[in-house]
């Protein structure tokens, strides 16, 4: 199955898997839940809006990474699976 | 001139975040040794993110981009050209390389309208190199020289040391091209991060040769190289005095004069400025409880 | 009724006012127990029950010198599971990860009631949960020889674990296969308890240095093993080797000694962890290079405060706690290492107590606000992960309180605008260093004006939380908390706060 992966389980890091769907879902789990959650569900939209891209899901597994770290995983996640479907 | 580089390894979230509280003069945010080919295209996103989440850096910062001998430079360089650096440390420079590194930095600045135009800072590591210290030092937008010793030792065949006799002639040779150009002459860093004595020791040495400022592999390496490198209390007081003297002499319309049983001129008065300049660069100079 | 620092408090009980009011009160003591002449030896802890007829509703009190490796209080509560008794009051000076059998106890109300200074492990979260069917009682150290000297703390039986114990009842920490130095803890409950038990391993003809008086002890027991040396000296007691921790512990040593703390004399106290703990190891770097000599440390110590002492570099180091064997080999060989109590170390009565005497003190936070008070008692969902210990009792006594942390644990931000738990007031904290800037409490005007022409980063609380939350991003609010489930007790006895049920 196609897949991109991009990450670590660090501190201060988040590890994001992608995958082809049929539409958007995003599932976030965080050491920072309780405070953050909303907000890395946010960026992970963001980004996809931005790339234009609406069939996939995405899950992330988030040890307390900042936004842009976010934002990186899930860029190099979806390269890595662009560059399997080539 | 700076004191201090210190290197961030390109793909540690946890490292970069925190890259520019250690007090360093500029970070190497660093695309080669550091990370594995695997993680390349992860590393490049990351520095490229940090870099765009940043507004603005209190200190200099620099991207060791992978060698020109490898498949990855050019999208490093295409991922993080901007403004929010300061310049590009090459590793294995060679004359040849820095040309071709130029071609692409002019034409990555005018297609970005990027504001800054990007220093480079060669790293020194391989006989050739040594050779054509000279000549690097010498291009255009070279804002200093790194001596890499540990890729030296391979190309030379010899030990490294943590006496360091094997590099005395690059430290030396490198120490007098940059200060003939003014640019910054950049010691190899010291690898057991453990040994605070031996860097102690190290830095001396290169000090000694003539370079103002070495590269760190730890954060906690930071405080002792700034130690070695900044101007010491004593010298601060010494400069303080010698300049407080001048002003006087030139008060009462002398030339020359003597402090300390020492005749003092003009070439020791700018030592004396040079001196409390980097104090106050620093923040050096002593707090005034009064 | 909210109290002075804004916080809902019980309207039956006293608030907190001010870190000061103690002074314009008296000591109250109630009588110390009854001497006794031939103290009993029992020969198991089921023993003590029978002898004393523990029963439903009783206070039990323990002490926690041996830390993550005690068996006496597990045991204890062993023996109430067994027996069915309920609707009791356990008081051990702290409780440890290692006495998970408390759950059951809660959950199946054999104790109702908990009276502590530190709750760390598995037995914080049925309180958290709300099964608690009384309150926890969280008191500082110095607050809890004030509770019991005071009477506000009865107890019926205090059961001591005691490394080794004589004849005579006399008890000492340093000898015996669970030796664990100092037994500070365990001082008022030995004096003030209505019984005194002693459990031990080791029994010998005559103990070589008396730590516990056997004039107060009424019984000794003995077992096979009181519990486990390895858990006994564990904790924090290593220096950070993280860079930024390492950063802010230089930052914190340089102010101190920019603001002319660290000159001939002065005196120290860090906490156990590993920042604090950097902060001691950079403070001794500077008082050896520049040849500064204090006067004492004090607080739990260990084998970075035992070479300062070896060393010379203080006269004396005032123990209430070991955490280490290099502190309990200190404190039984090196006659300036010298055993104090928790009362002696940090009640608010005491006429001198060694907290007055610091120079400075640097502590941890789990969460700092913009008036600078201090939790370090629950997290920021308000769960149970520790409490004051000598905290708040440090933080009043020295004339610096400094605060060392991150800005930020994985991403959520340090500084709050409210604490979600009071564990140290603000007016007593003066300092909070982290890896971006140094922040001074604006009541300390003196310090403001010491440092203002100071190369280090200075600048205001909300600046930093500003910066915090540029980084980090605002953290959303967390869930409305259920029924109160406990109190913060200051050191006088006041309120300072309530703990919550958490969802």
């Amino acid at each position: 199955m196609i897949s991109g992966m991009a990450g670590t389980l660090e501190s201060n890091d988040t590890m994001i898997t992608v995958t082809p769907a049929e539409k958007m879902s995003i599932e976030v789990t965080s050491v920072v839940d309780a405070f953050y959650h909303d907000q890395i569900v946010k960026v992970i939209y963001d980004t996809l809006l931005e790339q234009k891209i609406t069939n996939i899901s995405v899950t992330c597994q988030d040890k307390g990474a900042l936004d842009y770290t976010i934002r990186a995983r899930l860029l190099t996640a979806i390269s890595r699976m662009e560059e399997q479907d080539d | 001139m700076i004191r201090s580089m210190l290197f961030i390894p390109g793909n540690n979230p946890a490292m970069l975040q925190n890259a520019d509280i250690f007090g360093a003069d500029a970070v190497i945010l660093d695309l080669e040794d550091a990370v594995s080919p695997q993680e390349k295209d992860a590393a490049r996103a990351l520095v490229k993110a940090y870099l765009e989440s940043v507004s603005h850096q209190a200190i200099k910062v620099y991207i060791r981009i992978n060698g020109l001998d490898t498949e990855f430079y050019e999208r490093d360089l295409h991922s993080v050209v901007s403004d929010q650096i300061d310049g590009i440390v090459l590793p294995k420079a060679r004359v040849g390389d820095i040309e071709k590194l130029l071609t692409i930095l002019y034409k990555i600045e005018s297609e970005t309208h990027m504001k800054k135009t990007m220093g480079i800072i060669p790293i020194v590591e391989s006989a050739k190199s040594v050779l054509e210290i000279e000549k690097l030092a010498a291009l255009s937008r070279i804002q200093g020289m790194l001596l890499g010793a540990e890729d030296l030792s391979a190309d030379m065949e010899f030990e490294r040391t943590k006496i360091g006799t094997e590099i005395d002639y690059p430290r030396a040779k490198l120490a007098f091209a940059c200060k003939a150009y003014k640019i910054d002459a950049i010691d190899t860093p010291f690898t057991d991060t453990n040994d605070v004595n031996g860097l102690i020791a190290d830095c001396q040495k290169a000090l000694n040769l003539g370079l103002n400022a070495k590269a760190a592999i730890h954060p906690n390496q930071i405080e002792t190289i700034h130690d070695v490198f900044s101007p010491s209390p004593k010298r601060i007081e010494w400069a303080q005095r010698v300049l407080l003297a001048a002003k006087k002499a030139n008060e009462q319309g002398l030339g020359v004069f003597s402090l300390d049983g020492k005749m003092i001129d003009k070439p020791i008065i700018e030592r004396a400025t040079k001196i409390i300049d980097a104090a106050k660069k620093y923040r050096l100079l002593p707090v005034d409880h009064a | 009724m909210l109290n002075s620092l804004g916080r809902v408090v019980p309207d039956t009980l006293r608030g907190y006012t001010s870190a000061t009011a103690y002074q314009s009160k008296n000591r109250i003591l109630i009588p110390e127990k009854a001497v006794v002449t031939k103290p009993l030896f029992l020969d198991s802890i089921s023993a003590i029950f029978d002898e004393y007829h523990i029963s439903d509703g009783m206070t039990l009190s323990f002490h926690h010198h041996l830390r993550n490796g005690d068996g006496v209080l597990n045991a204890v509560c062993q023996e109430i599971k067994t027996r069915g008794i309920k609707h009791l009051t356990i008081a051990p000076s702290s409780i440890f990860p290692n006495n998970a059998i408390i759950v059951d106890l809660i959950i199946a109300g054999n104790i109702t009631n908990i009276r502590t200074n530190y709750i760390n492990g598995p037995a914080a979260r049925p309180i958290d949960d709300g099964k608690l069917q009384g309150l926890l009682l969280m008191d500082t150290h110095g607050g809890r020889a004030r509770a019991i000297e005071s009477g506000d703390l009865p107890i019926d039986i205090a059961i001591l674990a005691c490394p080794t114990v004589d004849r005579n009842g006399n008890g000492s920490g340093t000898e015996g296969l669970s030796a664990c130095g100092t037994l500070g803890y365990a001082q008022s409950d030995l004096r003030y308890a209505k019984k005194v038990i002693l459990v031990t391993d080791t029994i010998v003809d005559k103990v070589k240095q008396i730590d516990l008086d056997g004039k107060y002890v009424d019984a000794i027991v003995q077992i096979d093993s009181i519990g486990d040396p390895e858990g006994i000296v564990s904790g924090t007691t290593k220096i950070t080797k993280d860079p930024v921790g390492l950063k802010i512990a230089r930052d914190a040593a340089d102010f101190l000694y920019q603001a002319g703390v660290i000159k001939p004399g002065f005196s120290m106290q860090t906490g156990a962890g590993g920042t604090s703990l950097a902060v001691a190891a950079a403070v001794r770097k500077m008082m050896i290079t520049k040849q500064i000599h204090g006067s004492f440390a004090s607080g739990g110590t260990n084998g970075y405060y035992t070479d300062l002492l070896k060393e010379g570099w203080v006269d004396n180091l005032y123990d209430v706690q070991c955490f280490d064997l290099e502190a309990v080999r200190s404190y039984r060989d090196n006659s300036h290492h010298i055993a104090i109590s928790a009362s002696k170390y940090g009640n608010p009565y005491e006429p001198n107590p060694v907290v007055n005497n610091l120079s400075f003190v640097a502590l941890g936070a789990t969460e700092i606000d913009l008036d600078f008070n201090v939790n370090v008692t629950t997290d920021s969902l308000g769960r149970l992960i520790g409490g004051s210990g000598g905290h708040a009792d440090t933080a009043h006594g020295a004339d610096i309180t400094i605060i060392t942390t991150t800005l930020a644990k994985a991403r959520l931000p340090i500084i709050k605008e409210h604490v979600t738990t009071i564990t140290t007031p603000g007016e007593d904290v003066d300092v909070l260093v982290t890896e971006r800037g140094i922040a001074i409490n604006p009541r300390r005007v003196d310090l403001l004006e010491k440092m203002k022409n100071s190369n280090l980063t200075i600048m205001t609380i909300s600046e930093l939380m500003a910066i915090s939350h540029q980084i980090s991003g605002i953290p959303a609010a967390i869930k409305e908390p259920g029924k109160v489930t406990g109190l913060i007790v200051y050191r006088d006895g006041t309120i300072l706060d309530q703990l919550y049920q958490r969802f």
